[in-house]
């Protein structure tokens, strides 16, 4: 399951869903994997205002991942149109001014969709209850009491 | 013609295979009207990613459809898309079928961003996703009037993946029948979805798109769903199975 995936799902009992501590849920005993996707540099510009950034620290703390900045970036911080270095070289002076995704954009996309929970446990913050993750799939399947 | 994704991989003795009705849902999708909808719903120049939500994927067909010709339905290639099925096994097949769909349109088109797939989940309709949180809703449900639903008391040792996969004959019946029985009218596990789609969609965007079958009442149905108020539109955007003036099944469109 992807640290983005986390900041949309809550947890699944009725009882819980008007609850602040409900969301994001908690993740423990996870086991965390880094699986290379292709960097779409306009995704990961335009998921940010879908994102609860709030939320995304949080997660990224109980998993002592990086620190995130406090408040979220804004466009402009994931564009560069300065080279980078090992391009340098390469670039044309057409090319030295396209924007590029800059170091941010490229940490953000790592963040968000190559890092993933390969196992481990869910936690909702208002009733306690655990979904387990196995093979990357979360279980959101309640036992029939607490539906 | 867009290509269908490949589903060689999955187990339909446990998943749901590609029928009919799926396809109905991806030649509506992908129509000229509905992709006008989209586009006009959601244009790429408006920034915010839209999210695409499919409920009981199955086999994955219909999502992976979505995922891989994004540019092509919505215009954009920036969309986030997510997975449920109560199915452990649909969801394991769900997760192949769309990573394969996204690698063979990635290696066609290299240059191409590629759409994201966020995950596959293993979920009881769309209950652990956030309120409000959803663009696009996709939901080909189990339809067929019978009598009485599956019994859910037996599903978590169904739904176990073990070492052998669970192939018994029950487990798969079990699970099929999660895929078709729809209990009174086939209707049952659609309106309790119905009844979640107002809290679900992104409020004044987000748009549900719901297959019935004759049986379901479909006049009935949307006849409820416009007496949702708050401007709550509905209407048929696809058929198929003409027959002595009735279509067998149709894809509605739930919006505001």
């Amino acid at each position: 399951m992807k640290i983005l995936t986390l900041n949309f799902v809550t947890c699944a009992r009725k009882a819980c869903k008007a609850s602040p501590a409900a969301f994001p849920l908690r993740p423990r005993e996870a086991e965390l994997e880094i699986v290379e996707q292709d960097i779409n540099p306009l995704f990961v510009r335009n998921v940010l205002p879908r994102l609860e950034w709030d939320a995304l620290r949080e997660v990224c703390g109980e998993l002592g991942l990086q620190q995130l900045p406090s408040t979220a970036p804004s466009p402009d911080d994931l564009f560069t149109t300065t080279p980078a270095a090992a391009d340098t070289a390469m670039a044309d002076a057409a090319d030295a001014h396209e924007p590029r995704p800059s170091q941010l954009l490229r940490d953000l996309h790592t963040l968000l969709l190559e890092t993933t929970m390969r196992s481990g446990k869910l936690v909702c913050g208002n009733c306690g209850h655990e979904y387990a993750v196995k093979e990357g799939i979360a279980n959101f399947l309640l036992p029939s009491h607490l539906v | 013609m867009l290509p269908t994704p490949s589903t060689d991989h999955v187990t339909f003795e446990n998943v749901y295979e590609p029928a009919e009705d799926s396809f109905l849902l991806l030649d509506t999708l992908s129509s000229r009207s509905e992709r006008e909808f989209l586009r006009a719903r959601f244009p790429a120049t408006a920034g915010a990613s839209p999210v695409v939500l499919e409920i009981g994927t199955g086999s994955g067909v219909v999502l992976a459809f979505v995922a891989a010709n994004a540019l092509h339905i919505l215009g954009r290639s920036d969309i986030m898309t997510v997975a449920t099925d109560i199915n452990s096994f649909a969801c394991h097949a769900t997760k192949k079928t769309l990573q394969l769909a996204l690698a063979s349109n990635a290696s066609e088109n290299p240059s191409a961003p590629v759409p994201i797939f966020l995950d596959s989940i293993n979920s009881d309709l769309a209950s652990p996703l956030r309120a409000g949180s959803l663009d696009v809703l996709i939901f080909n449900p189990p339809y067929v009037p019978t009598e009485g639903l599956p019994d859910l008391s037996k599903h978590d040792k169904f739904n176990a993946v073990t070492e052998h996969g669970a192939d018994s004959f029950d487990c798969n019946s079990h699970m099929l029948a999660l895929s078709y029985a729809g209990g009174v009218d086939g209707m049952e596990v659609t309106n309790r979805l119905l009844g979640q789609i107002p809290t679900l969609l992104r409020k004044g965007e987000g748009v549900a798109y719901i297959l019935l079958c004759a049986q379901n009442r479909p006049d009935h149905v949307k006849s409820l769903v416009r007496q949702w108020g708050s401007g709550w539109k509905v209407e048929t955007v696809g058929s198929s199975g003409k027959k002595a003036g009735w279509e067998r099944l149709q894809v509605i469109r739930i919006w505001q």
